[in-house]
């Protein structure tokens, strides 16, 4: 471990002698590796991402594999859970034609969720998602489903249509307007969905960090004790908009990879 | 003017923190119209509350984004 990988925590400095506010930045987010197979090393984020994925199975399975015409309590929340998606988001933005990709949404509402909780559970406190390559892997995916979407219900020539061509417009129009939609509906939507949760996560984890390093920094005097705790509310404060920030960002991923969905499932006219 | 530029101001510390100033501009005022506009609709419509929020935190989210890029950015370029 590298000398600047070193955890505020671990050194000595404090307010009023002469040090610097060690703070946060890039390093805040690399791990060591726990082991290494070959080249691929394995760490935190990796190992949390995997548990994630085996707590959402094992929450399903147990809720849904044996179901009961009268459900129990932990069948109810699963449910509450589940038509929260369906009739949330799917049946919302796409209507009707969206039952067959309930259970892909549900997935990466739920995915996406608890990926970004890991910032709240005490040893773990890391958002999986503020590294860049868990969101560019989702967005990928999105994009390769909605991809095959256009193409399976449009055919060849009216999913580049669907994609390009908006119709319903005057003719001059269209010069400008396609090359901006095929730019904008290929390239431009999986970066964003990619770059916002990334962003929201990391902008979060970096606030927070620097509230809670602060208010070890600033122990010490009683003046800076005075300061500390002033600190240690506002991390509080902070922990808890991003639990909002959390579950609004899983949302708000679900419901744009709704949105491309509903476009790609539109019939050329 | 001489060959030597003259150095007329100068800042000191990380031009990051600027850059996000500007960065929130931007955000700032659509975030404000986004929950404004969104609040005016659901008074003059209660009963379209829940798809009007929906919208309007799409419509944050998307606005927001644009700030965050501009905070995260100076971490990644540093």
């Amino acid at each position: 471990m590298s000398s600047d990988q070193l955890l505020a925590f671990e050194t000595d400095c404090h307010l009023f002698k002469d040090c610097g506010f060690p703070a946060p930045s890039v390093w805040s987010f690399l791990f060591d590796p726990i082991f290494s197979v070959g080249p691929v090393d394995f760490n935190k984020p990796m190992l949390l991402a995997l548990i994630g994925t085996v707590v959402i199975l094992a929450f399903f399975w147990a809720a849904f594999s044996k179901p009961k015409l009268v459900p129990g309590k932990f069948q109810m929340v699963a449910e509450i859970l589940y038509d929260f998606v369906r009739n949330g988001i799917a049946r919302e933005t796409i209507g009707k034609k969206g039952e067959p990709f309930v259970p892909f949404l549900v997935s990466l509402f739920f995915f996406v969720w608890i990926l970004n909780l890991w910032a709240l559970i005490p040893l773990a406190q890391f958002p999986v998602n503020s590294v860049i390559a868990f969101p560019v892997g989702l967005a990928l995916m999105v994009w390769i489903v909605y991809m095959t979407v256009t193409f399976k219900t449009n055919g060849f020539v009216g999913g580049i249509r669907n994609l390009c061509v908006p119709s319903g417009l005057p003719k001059p129009i269209y010069v400008i307007l396609t090359p901006i939609e095929f730019v904008s509906n290929i390239f431009v939507r999986p970066f964003t969905l990619a770059v916002r949760l990334f962003a929201n996560m990391f902008a979060g984890h970096i606030l927070i960090l620097i509230f809670t390093i602060a208010t070890w920094y600033m122990l010490g005097t009683l003046l800076g004790t005075v300061y500390a705790t002033a600190s240690f509310a506002l991390t509080l404060v902070l922990t808890v908009f991003e639990m909002f920030i959390q579950a609004l960002q899983a949302y708000v991923f679900t419901v744009l990879t709704a949105t491309y969905l509903s476009q790609a499932l539109e019939e050329a006219h | 003017m001489s060959a030597a530029f003259e150095t007329l101001a100068a800042v000191t510390g990380n031009i990051g923190t600027i850059g996000y100033g500007l960065a929130a501009i931007g955000p700032g005022v659509g975030v404000g119209i986004i929950f404004g506009n969104g609040v005016q609709a659901m008074a003059r419509q209660p009963e379209a509350a829940g798809l009007i929020r929906q919208n309007m935190l799409l419509g944050f989210a998307v606005v927001e984004a644009l700030a965050l890029i501009g905070f995260v950015v100076p971490f990644i370029l540093s």
